[in-house]
């Protein structure tokens, strides 16, 4: 594995007035890694996912981006047009619910050639090309690429959510409960496929979710939240297997077991 | 100052006004393609009717100025005889229907076909000022996009074109890039008519009054139609036809019913221009 993180985080702390957000959260992660975030609601999850990828301005603490030309970036420190460059070429984010993250109101096939129109492609065969390949990789039927997501089912929105992220070929992915909205079947289908991508691609994810099964199958380490601070961190297989706090013993000991 | 009547302020618009008009213009005119606010004031005719256009024309107007008024082309419809009126009983200003001998030509819908000169300002009446509006409805949002020139969502306009129908079907209000900064609404014009903007010599001043915004192009200014490398701009061609009066070909047409039995004709939609060839002895 790579020697220099890809993004650090420190002390990072998000008052809403009075009220913790999330509080001195810090971690590294290295390009390749997939970091599940876990807590039960309000643990502030959501809040850290929103301080990491700028949409909520921290009131503490420095978030450090390693640039896919090596140079590393205090996040805090850029400019609006710098944040949103990395935002939409070298980071992407898959919203919990697909309305959120797409074009409800453009086709297919147009929502996955944004990105690459966004950052200057003006050949229209090349863009239709490549938004034909991505549709293909994430399983939606090419020949539905001009209808518009409304008329998808919810998995086939989060998969196209997906492959408009990844079409330009983003090295570190936010996630945010991306399979909770989903039946469970639905569910398995997007979960493998996002295994086989990230594991494809070498893309680093930070995930959030509350599904302990999510974290298990897709997460290299596991960062469990409460209230706001971490109380847990360490490989999957260690902190489900052998929780230490018992808070995170609680967690592991509430999912229901289906046949042994 | 005042008009003849001496009933209303010259151009309607207190002189106050004016300057506030003028001003935003004038900046407008410092960032070509840039939408200014301005306090867009109420106008004595509903929106749609070119509030907007009026409030910039009463802005630039000087009483040795001479007027011309254009809807869709023609001198002769209700809006265009209406605008023309108002200023002529306001300003008390020389009105004309002769695109070269305007000083002054507020238009909906078409520039004229006669080539305008350095001395002549174009006045568009503008009815959404914001071409990202209809896909991307957050105003901060698409206010951030033309800050930071994030300009390739206005593609996906273009790229659904061509995906559902096989070519750029947008016909009107064609997007254009000015000076090579600002993506602008040239306001619905028909595509036909997005060259003649392109380094025109005449100022061209936009104004829309319910969305209270003014921006400009000015003389000499490089605009650009955007389109994809293996989808170029084009222009509409009507396939070979002419004008049924004057026999011109390389202009804007308008397709006329003439009887319940299928019969049409095409004709000039510039009819200053189509009278002026009728005159010169132009037939079909």
């Amino acid at each position: 594995m790579n020697a220099t993180p890809l993004l650090t985080v420190d002390g990072l702390t998000k008052h809403y007035g009075q009220h913790v957000g999330c509080e001195a959260v810090s971690f590294s992660l290295w390009p390749g890694e997939v970091l599940a975030v876990v807590g039960e609601s309000g643990s502030g999850k959501s809040t850290l996912l929103g301080c990491l990828w700028g949409d909520l301005p921290p009131t503490l603490g420095r978030i450090t981006y390693r640039r896919r030309d090596g140079t590393a970036r205090e996040m805090g420190g850029l400019s609006e047009a710098e944040r949103r460059v990395i935002q939409r070429t070298e980071w992407g984010f898959v919203r919990q619910n697909p309305a959120d993250g797409l074009r409800m109101n453009v086709s297919a096939g147009g929502n996955v050639g944004e990105r690459l129109m966004a950052v200057g492609a003006r050949h229209y065969g090349t863009i239709r090309r490549t938004a034909t390949d991505w549709l293909a990789r994430v399983e939606i039927d090419t020949a539905r690429m001009d209808e518009a997501p409304t008329a998808f089912s919810g998995g086939m929105r989060q998969r196209l959510q997906i492959a408009r992220n990844l079409v330009t070929e983003p090295r570190l992915m936010f996630m945010d409960e991306p399979t909770s909205g989903l039946d469970v079947s639905v569910q398995a289908r997007l979960l493998d496929l996002l295994r086989s991508l990230t594991h494809d691609l070498g893309l680093a994810v930070i995930i959030v979710t509350h599904d302990l099964g999510v974290a298990r199958l897709l997460s290299d380490r596991i960062m469990v939240m409460r209230g706001g601070r971490v109380i847990e961190t360490g490989l999957t297989d260690q902190v489900l297997d052998d929780p230490r706090t018992p808070y995170a013993q609680l967690l592991v000991a509430s999912v229901l077991q289906v046949a042994g | 100052m005042m008009a003849e009547g001496g009933d209303y302020n010259f151009a309607y618009l207190d002189e106050q006004t004016k300057r506030m008009v003028r001003r935003a213009l004038l900046k407008a005119v410092a960032i070509p393609g840039y939408q200014v606010p301005f306090a867009s004031r109420e106008m004595p005719m509903p929106y749609g009717w070119g509030t907007g256009g009026v409030q910039v024309t009463a802005a630039v107007l000087t009483p040795d100025d001479t007027l011309k008024v254009i809807d869709q082309g023609s001198d002769d419809t209700t809006n265009a005889v209406s605008i023309r009126a108002f200023f002529a009983r306001t300003a008390g200003v020389a009105t004309t229907t002769e695109t070269c001998a305007a000083t002054v030509i507020q238009t909906r819908h078409r520039i004229p076909e006669a080539p305008l000169a350095e001395d002549q300002i174009l006045v568009y009446q503008v009815p959404i000022p914001e071409p990202l509006r209809f896909l991307e409805p957050r105003e901060s949002e698409t206010r951030t996009m033309h800050a930071l020139a994030e300009y390739g969502l206005m593609h996906v306009k273009l790229y659904e074109d061509i995906a559902c129908h096989g070519e750029i079907t947008t016909s009107y209000a064609y997007p254009v890039r000015v000076a090579g900064r600002y993506v602008m609404d040239p306001s619905p014009i028909p595509k036909f008519d997005n060259p003649k903007m392109d380094r025109m010599p005449a100022l061209q001043l936009f104004g829309a009054g319910r969305e209270q915004r003014v921006y400009a192009i000015p003389p000499h200014t490089p605009v650009v139609s955007l389109d994809f490398e293996d989808h170029p701009f084009s222009v509409q061609a009507f396939s070979g036809q002419k004008c049924a009066l004057c026999g011109a070909t390389h202009v804007y047409l308008d397709e006329v019913v003439t009887d319940d039995a299928g019969g049409r004709m095409f004709t000039c939609s510039d009819t200053d221009y189509c009278e002026r060839r009728q005159a010169a002895g132009f037939r079909p």
